[in-house]
């Protein structure tokens, strides 16, 4: 059994296990200690001095983000000494902080300043020798200002975690700063555009590279007709930037939200997943009649494809050739939708709401570029709402527009790990077995490193695995390179949780990231609409029978694969 | 990272780092010592040698660089034909040794810790050779130069430019 260790925090009694933190036992006499290195799950250097408390038996001041409780300790969290102690430390840190918070797309939202304000500090107590760092906006997905940089790591520790190490810490003392090797941008790193650095950044140094004032450009010009569509998760994550519950489902007032920006339309991107599922659940049973290469991968995270051409290239034969949802929606609406309604696709101007980073870089791919014109964030939206002066919780709910407006809650599920791989099963299970009425593959959900299920179908038996974070998807790769393991169809996302954890969703506050279990509390809020959609099948949807007998026949046609389906390319970098 | 100068690896410098990279890599943090191996090897680290090392250890270059960017006994830029150390200890500093690094940098075009294009010299400071008497100070080589001022400078470089003619 656990060894139990008793100990008092500001006076008040607890009892943890033994090894726990001092941070974590000060949570359950619910006092929180401030932070800036730390962040749940991901980083844990010890090395800001912000956590600092006393602790008896421990010689001066203590990290209690790494110092392990003892029997009999008292722990004071909110002493003078305390105070004082961090107090110092943000003026040290602001000593070489930019200090633009006027206009920095954390004002307001910004650990730093927080914790500035709650300890009156004088920022301009110390002077930093000017130290300008150029900005790196070699890439469409991350913005690095390292003259806002204060060095916490949490980026590194993000990458790390995610096992791609495109960045690191460079050089000692004053002259550490963050960055790829050799300086070199970001670009030529072997950076996968994730984006897990920035909603691991506490201050403003890391941000997506915004497009907003060219979609506000757009909006503006009378030649071009706008269309927005919003992925699966974006609904799921939405309303925490208006101050929300995690896990409210805003589809309605995002909706109509998006209407009053002002767009031509506003259609729903999980129509295209439901599109992607049928065409790479057939796909999935051509290549098992035809033996071709297998395990079959999931196509749809473009960090995950950018991670397979810079890493693991010999698995891209394994790659669905589908496109993901979002560049299906947009091949789909230049084509299909502009030759029904007399639109000249050259009028048409998409725009994507996605709640990730690596989509930016994913509509620019010579492969398919032009179907998607931008790719905004959960976070950029949320701004251009804001910006407009709309008044986002008060606003009624409205429905998508047609014809791309219906989708079943397979579509939804997209957004979290597990999702593609359900939807995909029920509708490939259905088209190999007309009697095969299972639709729920619980085995598939749920934040666990690796999942695997067998499945058997129609006399073939199925097995699958799902993971989602890219050092599970290194693991998983490897055991299939050893011939450990086994699969006929795997999903991977590369964010950990899948895109409800996504690099481009709101920035919470490290008092609530550090608390709530945020991938869990986000997926909820799919699953709960997935069950309550009368369709739960991709291949249900009314939509489907309306693009299939309009347009493109029947999945993994000749047309649907020009316009549905693209290739791969090694990229190695190192 | 000096972009100038060219690598100039031979063979044997790769086979001779690839066994250090071979007999090091299944011990647990080898990084810093195939480094200094790796210097030992070629003088100094470029990013074509930091690259070997990444791809031998697999590990990232990023990880790579963060730790020869950390140790100042790491270099990432050749050496020149000489070798000029500019002494930065207390009491060089007092008396101004930055303003003679200051003028050594502009005669030569270049920065503390890189090297001349053409190879002939290379900058670098240090701590105290031991000449406190004469500060400020700065060696060539083995040669020592005491108290300096910065138009002294001019000449003295003149002469090993000289040499090299």
């Amino acid at each position: 059994m656990e060894k139990m260790i008793n100990l008092k925090i500001n006076g008040i009694s607890v009892t943890v296990p033994e090894g726990t933190t001092i941070l974590q036992a000060a949570r359950k006499a619910h006092i929180e200690i401030p932070t800036l290195c730390f962040l749940k799950d991901v980083s844990c250097a010890g090395s800001c001095r912000m956590c600092v408390v006393e602790a008896t038996g421990a010689r001066g001041l203590v990290a209690a983000c790494v110092y392990p409780v003892a029997e009999g300790m008292e722990v004071r969290t909110n002493t003078e000494k305390c105070r004082r102690s961090r107090k110092m430390t943000l003026e040290l840190f602001l000593s070489k902080h930019k200090k633009k918070c006027l206009s920095c797309e954390r004002n307001h939202n910004c650990e730093l300043q927080k914790l500035s304000l709650g300890y009156s500090v004088d920022e301009d107590r110390f002077k930093g020798e000017d130290f300008v760092l150029p900005i790196d906006l070699s890439t469409p997905y991350v913005v690095r200002d390292n003259d806002k940089c204060i060095n916490c790591m949490r980026c590194v520790a993000a990458c790390r975690k995610q096992h791609v190490n495109a960045i690191g810490p460079i050089g000692r003392g004053f002259n550490v700063h963050i960055g790829s090797a050799f300086d070199r941008p970001l670009a030529d790193s072997p950076c996968v555009g994730c984006g897990q650095c920035i909603v691991a950044c506490p201050v403003g140094a890391l941000s997506e590279n915004s497009t907003v004032d060219e979609v506000w450009s757009a909006l503006g010009d009378s030649a071009k007709k706008v269309v927005f569509f919003t992925a699966p998760s974006i609904r799921a994550t939405l309303g925490e930037a208006f101050d929300m519950p995690i896990g409210t489902n805003v589809e309605g007032k995002m909706v109509a939200a998006i209407r009053r920006l002002n767009p031509y339309a506003v259609f729903n991107m999980d129509v295209t997943a439901d599109l992607t599922i049928m065409e790479e659940a057939s796909e999935l049973i051509n290549r098992i009649k035809t033996n071709k290469p297998m395990p079959m991968f999931t196509s749809c995270c473009p960090a995950w494809i950018k991670f397979v051409e810079q890493t693991y290239p010999e698995f891209i034969p394994n790659i669905s050739t589908c496109k993901s949802p979002q560049q299906m929606f947009g091949a789909l609406l230049k084509s299909y939708w502009c030759e029904k309604h007399g639109i000249d696709p050259k009028s048409l101007y998409v725009v994507s709401v996605i709640p990730c980073t690596a989509k930016k870089y994913e509509c620019k791919r010579e492969q398919m570029k032009g179907d998607v014109d931008a790719a905004i964030t959960t976070r950029e939206l949320a701004r251009m709402i804001k910006t407009a002066g709309i008044k986002f919780n008060e606003l009624p709910d409205e429905e998508f527009d047609n014809p791309f407006a219906t989708a079943s809650g397979a579509g939804a599920i997209f957004g979290a790990t597990g999702g593609v791989m359900e939807a995909a099963l029920r509708t490939a299970a259905h088209m190999l077995d007309g009697n095969f009425e299972v639709l729920d593959f619980f085995a598939v959900r749920g934040t666990q490193p690796i999942k695997e299920a067998t499945y058997l179908v129609a006399g073939h038996t199925l097995r699958v695995a799902v993971t989602s974070g890219l050092e599970n998807a290194r693991t998983l790769l490897e055991s299939i390179k050893s011939g450990a393991k086994k699969y006929d169809f795997i999903e991977i996302m590369a964010c950990p949780g899948g895109c409800v954890n996504g690099g481009g969703q709101p920035t919470l506050s490290d008092s609530v990231r550090n608390s709530v279990e945020l991938k869990d509390a986000r997926a909820k809020a799919l699953y709960t609409s997935d069950v309550h959609n009368g369709l739960r099948r991709s291949a249900d949807s009314p939509v489907m029978d309306v693009i299939y007998n309009d347009y493109l026949g029947f999945p993994n046609s000749h047309k649907a694969h020009e316009i549905l389906h693209t290739s791969y390319k090694e990229n190695k970098k190192i | 990272m000096n972009k100038n100068s060219a690598f100039h690896g031979t063979a044997e410098q790769k086979a001779r780092l690839m066994a250090v990279i071979e007999e090091s890599r299944s011990t647990p943090g080898c990084l810093m010592h195939v480094l200094q191996e790796a210097q030992g090897i070629y003088g100094y680290l470029p990013i074509e040698v930091q690259t070997i090392i990444a791809e031998g250890l697999e590990i990232s270059l990023s990880e790579v660089y963060g730790v020869a960017t950390f140790y100042s006994q790491f270099s990432l830029n050749p050496k020149g034909k000489h070798r000029i150390s500019v002494c930065l200890g207390t009491a060089c500093y007092v008396k101004g040794s930055d303003k003679i690094l200051a003028e050594v940098e502009k005669q030569l075009g270049i920065k503390c810790g890189e090297c001349t294009e053409d190879g002939l010299f290379s900058i670098d400071s240090c701590r105290c050779v031991g000449a406190c008497g004469l500060a400020p100070v700065m060696m060539i080589d083995e040669e020592v130069y005491g108290r300096l001022k910065p138009e002294m400078v001019k000449d003295i470089l003149n002469k090993y430019r000289g040499d090299n003619k």
